[in-house]
C-alpha cells in the first residue's frame, strides 16, 4: 500500500458491542459549558 | 460518506461511519472520490489522464482501496441509526449534576448568558441543605452509573465557598455508603481565588475551569467588575499561582472570543505567555443581533485562526512545549464508543442543572426558562414530555445532520444553541455547524502532523 497510510482508529462497528457502559465525563461537564463535541472526551473503558 | 480535505499539504481521508482516518498522496485523493460513485475502470482513466502514472499503478491504487473497503474502512455503510433510536429513552439515569451555586457575581461581565449570575431572576445563594438534598438526588437516580460529575457553577461560586466545601465533604461521605465516585468540578472568574481555595480544590476539584479571555484589553472590554474597572489585573496573578500549585492535575483556562477579537489566537498566545497551557476558546453564544454575535463575515477570519492554531500547536509540539486545547484533543485509539457518539451531549436526561432553591433544568444554559423547568430536586423530573424531547435529540434527529460528514464527531451538536438559533432544540445553529467542522478537521491534521506519520507521496514535491 504506497499511496495511503491508514491511521489507527477506534473501530466504531466493533465499540458497538463492547461500549455503551456510560461511565465516561458528560461532555459539557468536562471544560467549556457551551457547546457539544464528543469527539474530544476520553473513553472511561479505554484510556485508562 | 467519507470527507476529503487538505491542510498544509496533507491530503487527508475520513471515512465517516468506519472512523477511519487516511493520509493519501494526491492520486489516491483524486481515485478515492471519484470511486464513491463511479466505476473502477473509468477513475483508472481518469487517473491516468490526470496525473500521467501507468495503467498497473492505477489498479493497484484501485485494488488498496478495495481492500479497505472490504476492511470496512472506506465508504462504510450507517450501521448506527437505529441504536440512536432507543438509546436513550429505555433507561435514563442521572450522572451529572450542574449546582448554580450562587445566582450572583462579583464581576459584570456584559456578554454573561447568564446576564451576571442572575439568570433573569433575582440574586440567590444555594443553601447547604438544598446542596445536600440535590446529592442524594443524583445518586438516587444514577442507577448503575458508578462515576458521577458535580460542577459548582454559578454566578460565581467561590461566592458560596463555604457551601461548596460543606458539599464536597458530604459527597465524599456518600460516595462511600453508595460505592460511587464522585468527581467535583469547579468554574470560576478568579476574583476570589486565593491560597484557601487553591488548596482545596487541588485536593478535592477533578478539574477547574478558570474563565479569562486572553489579552488585556480583551479581557476587559467584557469581564468588569460593577464599577466598571477591568478584572485581567486582579485575576491573573490568582491564576499564576493557582496553576504553579495545580501540579498535574487538570485545570482549563478559558476563554471566549467574539466579534471583538475574531483574532483570538493573539488571545492564546497571550495565555500560553502567562504560563497557562491548557486552553479553551469559545466562540461567544449571544443573540445574533448583538454587536458583539460572530457574523457570517466573520467566518472566513475565524477557520484561518483555527488554522493558525494547529500550526501554533504542532510548532510548540515539535519544539517540546506542548500545549493543550480543548476543542483539539482528539484521542483516535481510545475515544468515545459510537453509544457515546451518536447519544448528544446528555442535557435533559443524564445531566441536568440545578437552581440555588432546587429546581432542574435541562443544562445550565437552559436555567431561568421558565417553558424548561423540568422539575425540582424535592419531587423529581416531572415534565416527562421535555425530557423525551431531549431524550430523542442525537446525531440521527435532525435533518441537516443527515448528511453532514461530522456527526460522529458532534453527536448532534448543542440543544441550546439550536434552540437560540432556530428556536427548537431539535433544529440546528448553522454557523455553530461551520465551526465545529472546521475545529474538526484542524484536530486531526495535528493529530496527524504530530503522529510521526508520513503521507505518501509528500517527499517528491
Ligand atoms: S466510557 Fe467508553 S465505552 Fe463507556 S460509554 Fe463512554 S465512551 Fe462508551
Ligand atoms: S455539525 Fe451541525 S449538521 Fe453536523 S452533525 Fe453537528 S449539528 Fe449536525
Ligand atoms: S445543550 Fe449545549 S450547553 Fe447544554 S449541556 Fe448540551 S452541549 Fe452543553
Amino acid at each position: 500500500m504506497t499511496r495511503i497510510v491508514t491511521v489507527e482508529t477506534r473501530d466504531l462497528e466493533k465499540s458497538a458491542k463492547e461500549g455503551g457502559c456510560g461511565e465516561c465525563q458528560t461532555s459539557c461537564q468536562s471544560a467549556c459549558k457551551t457547546s457539544c463535541g464528543v469527539a474530544n472526551q476520553p473513553c472511561e473503558q479505554l484510556s485508562k | 460518506m467519507i470527507h476529503c480535505y487538505q491542510f498544509d499539504g496533507l491530503n487527508i481521508v475520513l471515512d465517516c461511519y468506519s472512523g477511519s482516518i487516511h493520509m493519501v498522496d494526491k492520486v489516491a485523493y483524486d481515485m478515492i472520490q471519484w470511486y464513491e460513485t463511479e466505476p473502477a475502470e473509468e477513475v483508472i482513466e481518469k487517473a491516468i489522464a490526470k496525473h500521467g502514472i501507468t495503467r498497473d499503478d492505477a489498479q493497484e491504487c484501485i485494488a488498496d482501496i478495495d481492500d479497505l473497503k472490504t476492511a470496512g474502512k472506506l465508504y462504510a455503510p450507517d450501521k448506527y441509526e437505529h441504536l440512536a433510536k432507543d438509546f436513550r429513552k429505555k433507561n435514563i439515569k442521572i450522572k451529572a449534576l450542574c449546582l448554580h451555586v450562587a445566582h450572583t457575581c462579583n464581576l459584570n461581565c456584559s456578554y454573561c448568558f447568564a446576564s451576571q449570575g442572575k439568570y433573569h431572576g433575582e440574586r440567590a445563594i444555594m443553601s447547604y441543605e438544598v446542596g445536600k438534598r440535590a446529592i442524594d438526588f443524583l445518586i438516587e437516580n444514577s442507577g448503575f452509573h458508578k462515576n458521577l460529575d458535580i460542577d459548582f457553577f454559578g454566578g460565581e461560586p467561590l461566592m458560596n465557598w463555604d457551601v461548596c466545601k460543606q458539599l464536597v465533604a458530604y459527597g465524599r461521605e456518600q460516595e462511600k455508603i453508595h460505592n460511587k465516585n464522585i468527581r467535583f468540578t469547579l468554574t470560576t472568574n478568579g476574583v476570589l481565588l486565593d491560597d484557601e481555595v487553591t488548596e482545596f480544590a487541588n485536593k478535592e476539584m477533578h478539574n477547574v475551569v478558570l474563565s479569562l479571555d486572553g489579552r488585556k484589553e480583551v479581557n476587559d472590554r467584557f469581564r468588569v467588575d460593577y464599577a466598571g474597572n477591568g478584572s485581567y489585573d486582579r485575576i491573573v496573578p490568582n491564576f499564576q499561582k493557582f496553576v504553579a500549585k495545580r501540579g498535574n492535575l487538570s485545570y482549563y483556562m478559558r476563554g471566549t472570543f467574539t466579534h471583538y477579537n475574531i483574532d483570538f489566537v493573539n488571545d492564546i498566545k497571550q495565555m500560553l505567555d502567562l504560563g497557562f497551557n491548557e486552553l479553551s476558546m469559545e466562540p461567544v453564544v449571544t443573540d445574533p443581533s448583538s454587536p458583539s454575535a460572530i457574523t457570517k463575515e466573520d467566518l472566513p477570519v475565524v477557520f484561518e485562526q483555527y488554522e493558525e492554531l494547529a500550526r501554533l500547536m504542532v510548532e510548540r509540539y515539535n519544539e517540546g512545549r506542548p500545549f493543550t486545547f480543548y476543542h483539539y484533543m482528539l484521542d483516535l485509539t481510545c475515544g468515545p464508543c459510537i453509544y457515546k457518539r451518536i447519544a448528544g451531549c446528555g442535557s435533559g436526561t443524564e445531566y441536568l442543572a440545578v437552581t440555588p432553591w432546587g429546581d432542574l433544568y435541562p443544562c445550565h444554559q437552559f436555567v431561568g426558562d421558565e417553558a424548561y423547568k423540568m422539575g425540582s430536586i424535592y419531587d423529581g423530573v416531572q415534565n416527562l414530555e421535555l425530557r423525551d424531547k431531549f431524550a430523542s435529540c442525537n446525531a440521527y434527529s435532525r435533518p441537516e445532520c443527515k448528511d453532514c460528514w461530522a456527526k460522529l464527531y458532534c453527536s448532534g451538536g448543542c440543544a441550546a444553541n439550536s434552540y437560540h438559533a432556530s428556536g427548537d432544540i431539535n433544529g440546528i445553529y448553522e454557523m455553530g455547524c461551520d465551526i465545529f467542522r472546521k475545529r474538526i478537521e484542524c484536530a486531526i491534521a495535528v493529530k496527524l502532523l504530530t503522529s510521526g506519520l508520513e503521507q505518501p507521496g509528500q517527499k517528491e514535491e
